[in-house]
């Protein structure tokens, strides 16, 4: 019998709130989690605006090693993959730990712990030759971040196949297509997927400043986040982790567990263009939705939600939108489509996992989330986006869609099994 | 179907071209030298096999070198030889050939000069490709881009073993329809005082400062590894697919797999390893008695050394073969297990076992080829893999004559 992956449990540390009960409240309330940034001094910065996560890594059972050793994004991950195993409810149990796996997505890993311990070592930058009696405990951890996947890996015991995914912006739905992949191929019964990002420090954002990728409407936070919107100017940066326990469905059903929604097709593809820019027509991105519809055997018809990219670039939004149209057909435009990073931003590599935690809380709860900030609409931007207010709808075919740097856009197809 | 390789290219310490790696690995040559890149003086580790005289102007065009850092220098050269080799037409359908190229630190030498641009003068002065070349994903964007090549895009981050992940994940993308992929692994850690910093912690770096002594595992020497540049791509496609075109097969992936032994630990014992080899020999099918030759992982340290080896003689208890060119040159982290699966590529090829340089004697228990390259018929290759992220892998590579 052909082998197929599940969702059986969901863990979320977002913006606005941590936990999946307090993330869906904000959004299907339509509040936003971006402010002005805290984590540092943005004085002299672009964008000086982010979807910050107020966290307190002890107060979600961190012990003081594991917070020295763990980079702010292994830790958003680590009270993810608490909370995924929990609302599971024991899936490793009777497994054998060479067929656990994991699969954790990040763009960037470490950033935020290498920008601060390059500062220290080089003298602010002074030093080229750095003094290497200076550096701090645990940089290899930081410098190499296949960390993030062996720091799950030992949380939940897995000793299969263990991997760090990092396609950039689409790191967060590769991470999760790969881990059903790796269920459907044999590879493992069990499979902690996700993504993680903390991305909030000096360099990461100077770097998006240097191209205008992101928002600077520093004197309205709340509002900067305008995906589809005519006046919308650039994504605001986020961080966060998001888990999804995966498991082979046939054992899952039988040990009695929750299944929240199959993984059903995964696909992506480069577009071969240019590393930051977007061809307006979307070819290859509808080429990797239509290719993830074709491996969950779904006509463009089944589709009763897509979970947007929409990451509030003036480009990403026309030529997403028009992947959408290319893909999908006329039933486009009966679809509805929305963008939770007009709420929590965008957390690079992590948010592809966010959005599909988004997903399966839609199809759980039967409410699409609304695409916040929209109020007047980019006239070149005509599907239904869902603006402000969340929607009441039953979703069987959940499309989610990424797209990144490097050009790669990715497709995952969540439904309830055939 | 099966998975053959079809296509090759390297980038290593001997040079640029799989000739010139070929030629070194059969001749045991030293290739490990002070790290020319900076002043290690204040530094307790200065040997590295670095890549001698690469200057990316000879083989990218310009507007590709001031967008990218040496990692993905090394993965587009490698990656334009796999694709002239495999003598493919990816043009005919840009959507049938995917990219996987594993990184380890990513661009670390051009991160660092935006990092001091940074501190010293403000984010106003960090530039527009710091964004692009830093990340782990730029070698792959960037081999697409230069390739036009659309198929599935994918990086992993496994450190070493990353490159048989790698094989192994493109083998489940060609069950799932793409046709072809340029697989890889590269990286480029000594370029940046910073990176090499961060590295010494593991404390497995070799302090030696004697080219001839300072990596020499499986001896009473040992002393850690000497952290080298590189990385090889390999260029994949479907066994038939590859007959149908007339390719040319250089080794067919018979089998992969890959287990986890902890963060940091480097698998205590070598249980990791053994299981890896074990998934990776069940899966390709053969026996121990099928295997030919080994490529040891070779960490350099008396204890991984001890316990690869027992892994080795469980696997074999009759014995076999077993080899670490990369003691001539190095470590390359993510282009370490793509250098090796080179290596044992054209071993299969030549049937010729490289020597392990600088280990002038097998130690006790095992057949370690030393000093000189042992010809011998050679039909199917075990490659093995550690990192210090925790990952043991395992693939199973074996000449076409034979699969």
């Amino acid at each position: 019998m052909k082998r197929e992956a599940v969702v059986t449990g969901i863990g979320v540390v977002a913006p606005g709130g941590i936990g999946a009960a307090a993330f869906w409240d904000l959004l299907t309330a339509g509040r936003t989690a971006t402010r002005g940034i805290t984590l540092f001094d943005p004085a002299g910065y672009r964008s000086r605006i982010a979807a910050e996560v107020d966290f307190d890594p002890a107060a979600h059972g961190l012990d003081d090693h594991q917070v020295a050793r763990m980079d702010r994004y292994v830790q958003f991950a680590a009270v993810a993959v608490a909370e995924a195993l929990a609302d599971s409810a024991a899936p490793l149990a009777g497994v054998a730990p060479w067929r656990v796996g994991v699969s954790m997505g990040t763009a960037v890993g470490a950033t935020t712990r290498l920008d601060r311990e390059y500062t220290a070592v080089s003298r602010g930058g002074a030093d080229w030759v750095v003094d290497p009696a200076r550096t701090a405990p645990h940089l290899n951890l930081a410098l190499m971040p296949s960390t993030l996947s062996g720091e799950v890996a030992d949380l939940v015991g897995a000793r299969g196949p263990v991997r760090t995914v990092s396609t950039g912006c689409t790191s967060g739905l590769d991470a999760v297509g790969y881990a059903a992949q790796a269920i459907e191929d044999d590879l493992a019964d069990v499979v902690v997927a996700g993504a993680a990002e903390s991305p909030i420090a000096p360099i990461a954002m100077a770097c998006f400043d240097a191209i205008k990728a992101t928002s600077n409407s520093n004197d309205d936070p709340a509002r900067a986040s305008r995906p589809f919107d005519r006046d919308r100017n650039g994504f605001v940066m986020g961080e966060g982790a998001a888990v999804l326990v995966l498991e082979e469905a046939s054992a899952a059903r039988r040990r009695g567990a929750r299944v929240r929604c199959r993984v059903a097709g995964f696909a992506n593809h480069g577009n071969a263009f240019h590393m930051t820019g977007l061809r307006r027509e979307g070819v290859e991105m509808a080429r990797a939705i239509t290719t993830a519809l074709d491996r969950a055997r779904r006509p463009a018809t089944d589709v009763d939600y897509v979970n947007a990219h929409g990451s509030g670039t003036v480009q990403n939004d026309r030529h997403e939108t028009d992947a959408v149209k290319r893909s999908l057909g006329e039933h486009a435009r009966r679809v509805p489509m929305t963008s939770i990073k007009s709420m929590v931003g965008h957390s690079l590599g992590a948010i592809g996992s966010i959005e599909l935690a988004a997903c399966v809380l839609a199809m759980d709860t039967g409410v699409v989330p609304p695409t916040a900030n929209l109020s007047t609409p980019d006239p070149e931007c005509d599907l239904d986006y869902v603006p402000m207010t969340a929607r009441e709808r039953r979703t069987d075919v959940v499309l989610s869609v990424g797209s990144g740097f490097g050009g790669f856009q990715s497709a995952v197809v969540l439904d309830r099994g055939e | 179907m099966d998975t053959v390789i079809t296509g090759l290219g390297a980038v290593s310490p001997a040079g640029v071209g799989t000739a010139a790696y070929w030629a070194a690995l059969v001749e045991g040559r030293t290739l490990i030298a002070p790290i020319p890149h900076f002043d290690t003086a204040g530094f307790p580790v200065r040997l590295g096999g670095t890549v001698p005289g690469f200057d990316p102007h000879e083989h990218l065009d310009g507007r590709y070198v001031v967008q990218t850092d040496a990692f993905s220098w090394f993965a587009m050269v490698a990656a334009a030889e796999a694709l002239r080799d495999s003598g493919a037409d990816t043009a005919a359908d840009p959507y049938s050939t995917g990219v996987l190229v594993c990184s380890g630190a990513g661009g670390v030498e051009f991160g660092q000069r935006e990092l001091a641009a940074l501190c010293r003068s403000g984010p106003d002065h960090v530039g527009p490709y710091q964004s692009i070349a830093w990340f782990y994903a730029a070698s792959t964007g960037q081999v697409s881009i230069s390739n036009g090549l659309k198929g599935m895009c994918g990086v992993l981050v496994t450190e070493e073993p990353g490159m048989l992940d790698a094989l192994g994940q493109s083998g489940q993308e060609l069950r799932r329809g793409t046709s072809a992929m340029l697989v890889g692994g590269s990286e480029a850690p000594l370029g940046s005082p910073f990176s090499l910093a961060c590295q010494l912690e593991t404390g497995l770096l070799s302090t030696g400062e004697d080219p001839g002594t300072a990596y020499v595992p499986f001896s009473e020497e040992a002393r850690g590894y000497v952290p080298a540049e590189g990385g090889a791509v390999a260029f994949v496609e479907g066994s038939s697919d590859a007959r149908a075109r007339g390719a040319r097969v250089r080794a067919v992936v018979a089998g992969h797999a890959s287990t986890f032994s902890g963060v940091g630990s480097m698998d205590p014992g070598g249980e990791g390893l053994l299981n890896a080899a074990l998934g990776a020999m069940a899966r390709a099918g053969v026996g121990p008695d099928d295997v030919d030759v080994v490529f040891a992982d070779a960490m350099g340290t008396p204890k991984a050394d001890a316990d690869e080896a027992a892994a080795i003689r469980r696997l074999f208890p009759r014995g076999v073969a077993v080899t670490a060119p990369k003691t001539g040159f190095g470590r390359a982290y993510a282009g370490a297990g793509a250098l090796d699966v080179a290596a044992a590529v054209l071993s299969l090829e030549h049937q010729v076992v490289p020597p392990t340089p600088h280990v002038s004697d097998p130690p006790v228990g095992l057949d370690l080829v030393v000093r000189v390259a042992r010809p011998t018929p050679l039909r199917t290759a075990l490659v093995l893999s550690r990192g210090a992220g925790g990952g043991n892998s395992a693939i199973v590579l074996k000449h076409p004559d034979h699969a």
